[in-house]
Order: structure tokens, then sequence, then C-alpha cells
């Protein structure tokens, strides 16, 4: 099967160069970040994603996770890795430190977490969930809560799973039924069924801690009568040992698409009287406290988009180095070669490359604005980070997702009719990508998000800032005397006029016609995203000029980069204008039709 | 007990390495590099019987350019105690590198030296038995096994042919193969304690060795590509090509 090797000097480079590891690395709590520590991780990281997660990610796929009798079998060598995984302190990288955490700065945790997904998707799925649980115990959990399920949780002892969807409460939440009684002694007996539990049962640790979404008796109808429960597999005793099992089962598991190795759980509560959980934070608002965490797990999951992005590549790159058909184009009768030498090939993969080096950088400088805004000593900058974290979330999620799909499909026309059959292995990430744009939200709610909460409500002023900063790289790609530098202005030009047009269509529309403007709201958080990743392309491309300039570091890295941010400019910013023409004229083709008519 | 133990930054053993244009050596620029996978094990056995409680410490040392210190780190994340690097910019021989160790040595008094049998990098196989010699203590190679007890290590070797087991007297120098253990994965705490363990830097002038290279390279190439092969009749041909063709029997 593939081979998986981290792509550590892209990583380093997104980090110092683009994303400021360095003024992460002087932020209040950061004291220990040095820079050789940070690649120290990231090397060991790199051994560990490569050495143990990244050989079970075939045979998971091929085995999958099995059900038998309530119980959930996790794939061969899942149990181990896990228990190694947990072992070696993965799990605390970027915990809070007064329960066992690290507190590494996000940043880092970003470009490790790209390595666990790189390397094993369907494994990475359980920390993570592990992590947004962790974090809405941290946020709202009493500290009775706290000292009894987080240092277990962080230490990867136990994992955690969030349960909100339910078969009529997907999107929609407002729609959940389950039920929470109390019982009068601070617990609640927890009846109803969830569907979609991501790592709802296993047999890798002894506890699991789940967090549960369900109504209160005197609950007020939609989105205002969800609370927030914490419902553990096993009992805690007061000494943390674990107690009687609580009555929450696993009835069976999906038969999906991808990710076979992450079993999809169906979780029963309160079958056999009631599952006893406790409430997290106040009555009613347990929506509210999932949205805190939102921003989190959407961007996790927009580094699966990168994540998967990066093992397709480095798939088919291997495969079209050693697969050799024909002859050079011109060439007659010259020697047999390897396909990198046609031209297609080198299109598919260069698509490939400069798409998960834009969607690395932007994600990465998302990550350390996540830093910023939480730790930044200066309260503006921390606004000002907030806003900016706020206004790209859903282009991470949505943008690196619905990249993944066009990218690991690439990866399968590279390997050609190898590709399709599923022993070559390149079909995996295809399969793996297609959840990506669906769950913690589809693509279509991150548009929504976009267009809506971080547009039109602020009135654009988020992006208006944005716009400038990119319009700043284009001067600066522009007046460099360079000719790959100058097409790479244009191309960027042009792709921030497409943006600018296309936001002055929503805030115009947004209030009067919001079916129309929502037409529109994928194809924008397409070009956004598209645009954001020329922006930092271009910034790497002027800081690789530099370095050349300068004589500093390894000059085929930087000439690389360059090159690679020429042919992001000229094939995938080239198509910002045609989504700007799609969002201002898209809407009536799409909304004229009846029902009868369809 | 103290455990020393050499530790030789080399090209990663997953990089494909190139010999230059000029055949002076082989390419190194901007490749991965990363602890001598023998000299891995090494460190993970002197852990190994520190954590048993038959060592007290383990002194890790690596001699060459500045950035063997991520070399020492490396080691000190799997659990040796502080580091010593003897820095220079000089070409490091076999004989160099022992030298430096036996005065690394003098000074340390460990009970006992574990080192890479060879370094995947030169394949000289000759650091370890050099020190021993410059020591005057016994040596015992290839090691797939170690036990330690009333002051003597009972080394099993691997020889052609099968197994031997000496036992020497420490101190002793004593180098690994690759059966001896599987090194682990460094936790992250350890990863980060690392960074605060001691860390000294010596140079070879402060030690009173002459690192001078006593060897001069005269050529490298690239190994000649292997030739298409023949396919025979029966196993009286074959017999006959290996004794007159390829002339192995």
């Amino acid at each position: 099967m593939s081979n998986y090797s981290a792509p550590i000097r892209d990583m380093q480079f997104v980090m110092r160069e683009l994303a400021g590891l360095d003024e992460v690395a002087q932020l209040p709590g950061n004291e220990e970040v040095s820079p050789d520590l940070v690649d120290a991780i990231l090397e060991e990281a790199d051994k560990f994603a490569s050495g143990v997660l990244a050989p079970l990610n075939w045979t998971g796929d091929q085995e999958g996770a099995k059900w038998n009798d309530g119980a959930v079998t996790t794939a061969p060598g899942w149990k181990d890795a896990y228990k190694q995984f947990a072992e070696s302190g993965w799990t605390a990288l970027a915990g809070d430190t007064n329960y066992g955490g690290q507190g590494l700065p996000k940043l880092l945790s970003t470009a490790v977490m790209e390595m666990w997904k790189s390397a094993n998707m369907a494994f990475s799925l359980c920390p993570m969930l592990t992590t947004g649980a962790i974090e809405a115990l941290l946020l709202r959990g009493t500290d009775e809560q706290k000292e009894m399920y987080l240092p277990k949780m962080i230490s990867g002892e136990w994992t955690g799973t969030m349960n909100l969807t339910e078969p009529q409460a997907g999107s929609d939440l407002a729609a959940v039924r389950t039920k929470a009684e109390p019982q009068g002694d601070g617990t609640y007996k927890i009846f109803g069924q969830k569907i979609f539990i991501t790592y709802g049962d296993h047999d890798m640790t002894d506890n699991i801690i789940h967090l549960v979404l369900a109504r209160l008796p005197d609950a007020p109808e939609g989105v205002k009568g969800i609370s927030l429960f914490v419902v553990p597999k096993f009992m805690v005793n007061a000494d943390g040992s674990l107690g009687a099992r609580n009555d929450v089962h696993c009835v069976s598991i999906e038969h999906k698409l991808g990710i076979h190795a992450s079993p999809t759980c169906v979780l029963a509560f309160g079958d056999k009287g009631g599952a006893i959980g406790t409430l997290v934070g106040e009555p009613n608002r347990g929506l509210e406290y999932m949205f805190i965490m939102m921003n989190e797990a959407r961007f996790a999951v927009g580094m699966e988009g990168l994540a998967l992005s990066e093992r397709a590549y480095q798939h088919a790159l291997q495969y079209a180095k050693d697969r050799v058909q024909g002859t050079d184009a011109g060439v007659r009768g010259g020697p047999k070669v390897n396909i990198l030498h046609h031209a297609d090939v080198r299109r598919l993969l260069m698509n490939m490359k400069s798409k998960t080096e834009a969607m690395r950088a932007l994600a990465y400088v998302v990550g350390a604005a996540f830093d910023k805004a939480h730790n930044h000593p200066d309260e503006s900058v921390r606004a000002q980070n907030q806003a900016f974290v706020d206004l790209m979330i859903p282009v991470v999620k949505g943008w690196c997702t619905e990249n993944s799909i066009d990218v690991t499909s690439d990866g399968v026309q590279v390997h050609g009719g190898m590709g399709f059959i599923e022993e070559t292995g390149a079909a995996q990430h295809f399969r793996d990508s297609r959840i990506t744009t669906i769950y913690e939200g589809t693509t279509a709610i991150q548009a929504n998000d976009l267009i809506g909460r971080k547009i039109a409500r602020e009135n654009g002023v988020t992006i208006a800032g944005v716009v400038k900063m990119m319009r700043a790289v284009e001067a600066e790609l522009a007046g460099a005397g360079d000719a790959a530098l100058g097409a790479i202005a244009k191309s960027l030009g042009a792709g921030v006029s497409a943006v600018e047009e296309a936001v002055a269509y929503i805030l115009a529309t947004y209030s009067q016609d919001i079916k129309a403007a929502s037409v529109g709201s994928v194809p924008f958080l397409k070009l956004l995203g598209i645009v954001a990743g020329g922006w930092q392309m271009g910034r790497a491309a002027l800081i690789a000029k530099r370095k050349l300039e300068a004589g500093e570091g390894e000059a085929s890295f930087y000439k690389t980069k360059i090159v690679t941010a020429r042919f992001y400019a000229d094939h995938v910013l080239a198509q910002a204008s045609g989504l700007a023409y799609t969002i201002v004229n898209g809407a009536a083709g799409a909304l004229e039709l009846s029902e009868e008519q369809f | 007990m103290k455990i020393l133990v050499p530790v030789k930054r080399v090209v990663d053993y997953n990089v494909k390495v190139r010999v230059k244009a000029d055949g002076s050596g082989v390419d190194i620029a901007n490749v991965k590099m990363s602890m001598n996978p023998f000299d891995e094990i090494a460190v993970e056995e002197a852990v190994r019987l520190k954590e048993a409680g038959v060592a007290t410490e383990v002194v890790a040392v690596s001699c060459g350019v500045t950035a063997c210190q991520e070399t020492l780190r490396a080691a000190m994340a799997i659990g040796a105690d502080r580091g010593i690097l003897v820095e220079t910019d000089v070409e490091l021989q076999p004989l160099a590198v022992a030298k430096l160790l036996k005065a690394v040595c003098d000074k340390e008094q460990p009970d006992l030296v574990i080192a890479g049998k060879q370094a995947i990098d030169d394949d000289a196989n000759q650091t370890g038995q050099m020190l021993s010699a410059l020591m005057g203590w016994p040596q015992a190679t290839f090691a797939s096994k170690v036990a330690l007890a009333d002051g003597k290590a009972q080394v099993t070797r691997e020889i052609d042919g099968g197994l031997e087991t000496l036992s020497v007297k420490l101190p002793a120098v004593v180098t690994t193969d690759l059966r001896l253990n599987e090194p682990r994965y460094a936790t992250l705490p350890n990863i980060m304690k690392a960074k605060k363990k001691p860390l000294d830097t010596v140079k070879p002038a402060d030690l009173g060795v002459d690192v001078a290279p006593r060897l001069t390279t005269l050529k490298v190439s690239e190994p000649p590509k292997r030739s298409a092969g023949e396919r025979v009749a029966d196993v009286a041909q074959l017999v006959d090509k290996l004794k007159n063709v390829a002339k192995v029997i």
C-alpha cells in the first residue's frame, strides 16, 4: 500500500513564513515553544503517523469496524495503535494544562492533526471527537464534571463522542426529540435514539463519555429548548473507578461509502430504564454551547480536506514516477518514459499539489489566528483575529473539503485504470473524502453561514479588511519586476475583483431576496476559498523570491514554490471570474422551475 | 552505573541518496537527517537498562556539526539524561571519532559504552572496536542480547552460522545489532522534557584531539546498474553458468 511521509518542509515553511510561528510563540502561555521544539515534535509525529497509523489505513478500510451483539470491535491493529497513540501523549498535545494537557498552540496542533488525518483519517476521528467533548466540558462543565472526566479524556484513557443527530434532526437540530427527565438528585434519565455517532462504541478504551443533546420536560419548542448532558458508558465512582454499565447501547453501525474503520453508531439511550446523565451548563442552552465549539470542529473537518488531498497527491506522484507508458510526445521512436512526462499527468499532479499547498497555507494562517484570538494580550488584536477566524471557518471547512473531492478524484485519474481498482488504494482517499463536505455542516450550511452571519450581518466589514490585505499582496507581486510574480499578480487581481463584485451583490441582495443570494452561496464560498488560497500562494511566492535573492536556504524548494504559485494562479485562480458571474447571474435558472416542472 | 551512548547524525534511512556530479561524495544538501538507526537501538538499550534499575545515568555523545544537537535531543527524548556535543565542521572519520570518544570516556568514566555497530552512511563498522582498543577495554560487538550482572556483561552476538555468548568485564564497549531491541516512539512529554535536559558542547581542541582526516576519498560512484537476467534451459546449464560465467560456485 501507499506510504505516507509528512510534508515537513512545506509545513515548516507555512508555519514560519506565512502563519507567523514566531509571533505565536511569543503569545502568553507559549513560552516553551521554540523552533527546535516545533521541529522535534513534527519529526516525531511524522514517525508515528507514517510508522503506526498509515500502515493501518488500508487494512482498516478493507476490514472495517464490526458490530456484534451490542458492541463494536475496531479494525485489526486499531486497539494497539490507539493505546500507543495515547501513551505517547499525542491526545494531550493541545489539551488544557490544568488537566494534564501540554497546552501547545493551535498552529502546531494543526500541523500535527494534518499528519494524523493524512496517515489515517478513520483513526483520527476518534481523538478529534474526543477533543470536541473535552471542549464542551471545559467551557461549561461543573468543576465536578471536569475533575471526573477531563484528565482521563485528555490523557486518552477514555474517549468522547458528540450526540447531536437523530433520524428527524439532521441539519435541523431544532427537531431533537431525545428526552431528559430530572431525578431530583441532580441526575437525569435520558431516553431516545441518536444516529451517526462517530466512535459511539468501540473496544479501545474502558469508558466512553457521551455528550448528548436532549430536551427537558418543560423545555420550549425549537432551538431554545435543547440542553446538553454528559452520559458515560460506565458510571464513574467518586474515587474515579468504574461503576455500573449505563443504559446507553450501540444497536447497530452504518455501512458507509468511506471511513469504514470509523464506527458510525446508532445509540439507544434508556431502553432499559434510562441512561443516567448530568446537565452541562444551564438548561436549554445546549445548542448555543454546540455553536461555541463549532469553529473548532469545522476547522478540523476542513483539515481533513487538506490531509486527504496531501495523501492522494503523494500516492499519485509515486505512481506517476514508477509507471512507464508510451514515449515523450513529439519524440518518434524514443525510449519509453514514466507518465510524469505526459503533459496532462503533470497538469493533474500540479492541480493536486498547488491546491494542497494553497489549502495548507490558508488553514495554518487561520490556525495561527485562533491562537492570537485566544491569547494575544491586546484586546483589539484578539477581536480582529476572531473576526478573521469567524469569516474563514466556513471557507476552510467548505472549500478544503470540496477541493478534496476533486483532488482525490484527480489522484484516481493519474492512476488510470488502476485507480479504479480498490487494491491500488487511490480510490480509498476518494471515498473517504466524500463525507467531509457533508458532516459537521454540509457545504451549503457553511456557505449560508458565510454569506449570512459572516458577511451580510456585519455589512461586509471583515471581508473588506481581507480584500485590502489581498490587494496589498497583489501590488507587491506586480511591483516585484518578475515575470512569474507578475502573472500571479494579474490573476490574483482579477480574483480579488471577482470577490468584490460578488460581495457587493450579496450585500445588495441578501435582505431583499435571500433565495437569490443563497443560490450563489456555495459558488461564493468556493470563490473566496480560491482567492484566499491565491492570496497565500502569492505571499509564499514573494517570500520565496526574497529568499532566493538573499541566497538563503534551499533554492530548489523556493523555486518550486514560485512555479507552484504560478500554476495555481493560471489554473485555479483563473476560475474566479466565472464563479462571480454565476453568483451574480445564477439565481434565475435555479429558482424558476415549479415543483411540478422538476 | 553510567552508560555512554555515541549517536551519529546521518542521512535518514528513507532518503535515496545521490552521488554528487563530481564524484567527490554523496549530496546531502537539504536532505532529511536523523539518528543512525543502530545508535537508536543503543540509546533504547541504555534507557531500558536504566528503567530496569541497572543503570543510573545515560549520557548521549555526538561528534560533528552544530545540528547534531537535534540528534542529541532525539536521544534525550527517548530517555538519555544529558548530552555532550563535540562540535566540529571537519569531516570525521572513525579513528577521529574513537579518539574523541576516548577523551569523553576519560572524563566521564562510564561503566559501559553502547554504540551502534556501524553508521548507515559510511558503513565503516570501526568506531566501537577502535574505542575499545584505545581504552584497553573489552569489546562485544553485534549484540542481540545484553545482560549485566556482577560487574560483567553477558552479550549474545550474531555471528555467521549462529549465536555466540560472551562474558566481558566492565567497563566495556558493546555494539548493537538490529535485533537487540525495537526502539520506542518518543512520547510528547519526553520530547518536551528533552529540551530542558543539559547539553554541553566541547571542541575537539578542548579534548586535545587532532581530528584531521587520515583517509582520502578518491571517488564515489553509483553502484553499476544490474544487467538483465538470462533464462536457462535446465539445472545443468544453470550450474554451468554459475560456475563458468558468474564464477560463484
